[in-house]
């Protein structure tokens, strides 16, 4: 019962691609009418998509960053979970965390792509008021079994026609961004900004060799 | 550390007084303030990955790879069922009328038209699944988590949960089963197979998280507290760039959800209730 989660939490990878899945486009498109654009599209790729659903991570990868990452703030998602921290990191520390926090991301991620069948994305009514710059869209991604949580949080990017970008998405009630946080936390307290990133960077690497 | 211990009710102070004995206070740079015991649960997370190692996982991978996958659908769907004999008790509880009106429903259905709960009809149905346990029902009335606990072999829980834990196996039916080889045979297939569920989970787990001790924490921890709120609970915090502590905090003793499905829930306005709290 109390492990019956982490069941759930591996069904939710498959859903955090799709989640991420986000081509960048007009700039006054609503929030939830993007993520439900975003979602299906990423939906639609992947059941196309065979190499995708063998597991090649090149694919996956290309897949990641022509879709997802232009509609997301990964600065800000990166800047949030290395926490207060993050302030005294230099510009090159900054880009490396955000590297390979990526990195770590996408690879954790890839397995779940290959499960994608025949899910599909509920948006839920969105409640917000026009002046809003932080929105939450919750979803559900309905397939076999139990309905799976899935939920974004964006910001109004300053500027004209930049458009929505989603800095923290949540699976199943656990939020991705507060889930690193005292783990990236844990590494600053013992080996610094640089110890985070040597262990980031490590990580990446053992898990690449384990194909 | 001081603090939390006069923030549980009594009835726990027995509990927590041995485990801070056996622990010592966690205290200094990084120390949680969720996980007070974390040096005693940290050595009894070593244990369980030793005993998983070492039979749980090699047991559970040799039944994924020996049944059919079929046999080892309708095995958790039969348990599956069973549990949600439980929901619909706990959901009652919470006076979640659609909750509870669904769990029956599921049960009807399965345990008829999936032949005793070895086919999951419901789902096919659209009849919504709500898992609870008595954990959540005393969440859900107001009684935060208390210090996260590590179990051994059970794995992750906290201070309420554990004590929520006989009443879910007096709920238990498999418990239930008079004649004991049965129920013996009955909860060692449940174990294995829902160690069999967690095995792809846990590849993940070995990848994603840098300290997965702390990973499962913070994701079981969150995830008990989004149960309780019907997936919708309050913001913990100020959400900001790098500004803000990382600690959410539970609700008041007292102070309850809001009742109701996630229709409700979401037409109450999760960004608004953001912005209200200072």
């Amino acid at each position: 019962m109390n492990i019956r989660f982490l069941r759930q939490l591996f069904t939710v990878l498959l859903s955090a691609l799709v989640l991420l899945a986000v081509p960048a486009r007009a700039a006054d498109e609503a929030p939830d009418a993007l993520i439900k654009r975003l979602s299906t599209e990423v939906l639609e790729s992947i059941k196309s998509d065979k190499a995708i659903q063998t597991g090649d991570l090149s694919r996956i990868i290309a897949l990641v960053d022509a879709k997802i990452m232009p509609n997301v703030n990964f600065h800000r998602m990166t800047s949030m979970a290395v926490g207060p921290t993050w302030r005294q990191a230099s510009p090159e520390q900054q880009k490396r965390l955000q590297e390979e926090f990526k990195i770590l991301l996408v690879r954790t991620y890839a397995g779940a792509l290959t499960q994608v069948s025949d899910q599909t994305i509920a948006i839920k009514p969105m409640r917000s008021a026009p002046e809003d710059k932080e929105v939450v869209v919750r979803t559900e991604v309905k397939g076999r079994g139990e309905a799976i949580q899935l939920d974004y949080r964006l910001e109004m990017t300053p500027g004209d026609g930049a458009g929505w970008k989603i800095f923290n998405m949540n699976v199943l009630g656990v939020w991705l961004v507060e889930t690193y946080r005292s783990q990236f936390a844990q590494e600053i307290s013992t080996k610094g900004i640089n110890g985070l990133i040597a262990t980031l960077t490590e990580r990446n690497k053992s898990n690449a060799k384990k194909g | 550390m001081g603090l939390k211990l006069i923030t549980v009710p009594t009835r726990w102070g027995g509990l927590l007084l041995v485990m801070s004995v056996l622990s010592g206070c966690a205290t200094g740079p990084g120390a949680n303030p969720h996980d007070p015991l974390e040096p005693f649960n940290r050595g009894v997370y070593r244990f369980n990955e030793a005993v998983d190692s070492a039979v749980l996982k090699p047991v559970a991978s040799t039944y994924r790879d020996v049944m059919p996958e079929r046999v080892r659908q309708g095995i958790g769907n039969f348990f599956g069922n069973l549990e949600d004999v439980w929901s619909f008790v706990n959901n009652a509880l919470q006076f979640k009328g659609q909750a509870a009106f669904d769990s029956l429903k599921r049960v009807g259905v399965n345990s008829v038209l999936g032949w005793g709960g070895v086919f999951d009809v419901a789902t096919e149905m659209d009849i919504e699944r709500h898992t609870r346990d008595f954990g959540h029902t005393l969440g859900y009335w107001g009684i935060g988590p208390g210090p996260y606990l590590m179990l051994p072999v059970l794995g992750p829980s906290s201070v309420r949960d554990t004590v929520a834990l006989p009443v879910d196996w007096k709920g238990d039916l498999v418990a239930a089963v008079p004649h004991v080889p049965t129920r013996n045979t009955a909860t060692v297939v449940r174990g294995i197979d829902t160690r069999s569920g967690l095995l792809k989970a846990g590849n993940m787990l070995e990848e994603a998280a840098l300290d997965r001790y702390s990973f499962m924490r913070d994701a079981y921890l969150q995830r008990r507290r989004s149960v309780i709120y019907d997936g919708n609970p309050p913001e913990e915090e100020v959400v900001s760039g790098v500004a803000g502590s990382a600690e959410p905090t539970e609700p008041e003793a007292g102070s309850k959800p809001t009742d109701g499905v996630t229709e409700t829930l979401s037409s109450t306005g999760v960004p608004g209730e953001e912005k209200a709290k200072p």
